[in-house]
């Protein structure tokens, strides 16, 4: 008995060992992302928000016009790198398989995002300009890019963080978004 | 003199001057508020700094709209509440006791209790006389008291 508890600190260290080894590789494999916050938006209405149209910037824009169908609110932004990634798949998203995307262009100049939208294409039906980062605030966004999905009611149901690709697609989305099409069915 | 200036440089901290904003208060007592707000607020995007710390546009952003949220009368539950329903109770520094965060509340005084029962254990095993079973401190038996004696008084 005595021996075997020379063998405690070595199991200690095994112990150890393995659950960063789990840690890590459920990181490596996007299973696990320790930056990513739960929303606390979740399962709640999208908050209401009166701003710009960023493509008609005298026009006003609310909530009201969110509502409807289920769409992706997109935050994104010139000065975000990864934005520029995501745009292209957004674009795909949009004319190949009819997802809406609603923008939230957030903090940024009115110039350059527009003139982003001319040169890059427009996957958005609607842009809200958000220079202050006020309506950013009330979503809870820590940064761009970011995906909220919300369902015909307008709650939201799921928030993303970090650019969409095909993978993050299939992995968040897919399943989700078909089931709110059968929510949204069921309803009517 | 290369050394005074260099000792100068030095003592300057450039953490110090991490947060460029100043704001105005009406009253000591706001200004104090902010900077316990600042100070106990998590930042969202970097995730092991507090408000004041943190350089992040979202830092500034929630920074100012405690600057406005004071200066306009708001009260410290209203503030908490409106930070919490943007970014759940992860943005508290010091977190409310719930169900979810019993646990956290409770692990010092578990640890505490843990630690003195070890420590308690290890006193009384070292104040209590060798085991019998030990084998290197129990006296000898009749017998081996004999052979050992043999032993002894064996010429090499």
């Amino acid at each position: 008995m005595q021996r075997l508890k020379l063998f405690f600190p070595l199991l200690g260290f095994v112990l150890v060992a393995v659950f960063f080894y789990v840690m890590v590789s459920r990181i490596d494999e996007g299973e696990y992302n320790p930056q990513s916050l739960p929303s606390a938006l979740l399962n709640r209405p999208f908050p209401n928000f009166s701003q710009p149209n960023l493509l008609q910037l005298k026009e006003t824009v609310s909530q009201a016009d969110l509502l409807g169908s289920i769409a992706l609110v997109n935050v994104w932004a010139t000065w975000c790198p990864s934005c520029h990634v995501e745009h292209v798949y957004l674009n795909r998203l949009a004319a190949e398989r009819g997802i809406v995307i609603y923008g939230v262009n957030y903090k940024d100049n009115a110039d350059k995002a527009q003139q982003w939208l001319a040169q890059k294409g427009d996957p958005y039906r609607l842009n809200i300009f958000d220079p202050e980062g006020r309506l950013g605030l009330d979503m809870g966004v820590t940064g761009a890019p970011e995906t909220y999905v919300i369902d015909h009611r307008g709650f939201v149901r799921l928030r993303y963080q970090g650019p969409l690709d095909e993978n993050v697609w299939r992995e968040k989305f897919q399943l989700l978004m078909a089931q709110l099409r059968a929510e949204q069915v069921g309803e009517s | 003199m290369r050394i005074i200036v260099a000792l100068f440089i030095s003592l300057f901290s450039f953490a110090a001057f991490a947060v460029v904003e100043t704001y105005e208060f009406q009253n000591d007592v706001q200004r104090k508020r902010y900077h316990q707000f600042v100070d106990e607020l998590r930042c969202p995007k970097c995730q092991n700094q507090n408000l004041d710390g943190s350089n992040a546009e979202i830092a500034r952003d929630l920074r100012r709209e405690l600057h406005e949220q004071i200066t306009a009368g708001r009260s410290d539950t209203e503030i908490v509440h409106f930070m919490v329903e943007r970014y759940g109770d992860f943005i508290l520094y010091k977190p409310r006791v719930n169900a979810k965060t019993f646990l956290l509340w409770a692990a010092p005084a578990l640890f505490l209790l843990l630690g003195g029962g070890i420590a308690f254990s290890v006193y009384r095993r070292q104040r209590q006389p060798a085991a019998e079973n030990d084998l290197e401190s129990s006296p000898l038996s009749e017998q081996e008291q004999q052979r050992l004696q043999q032993l002894l008084k064996e010429k090499p």
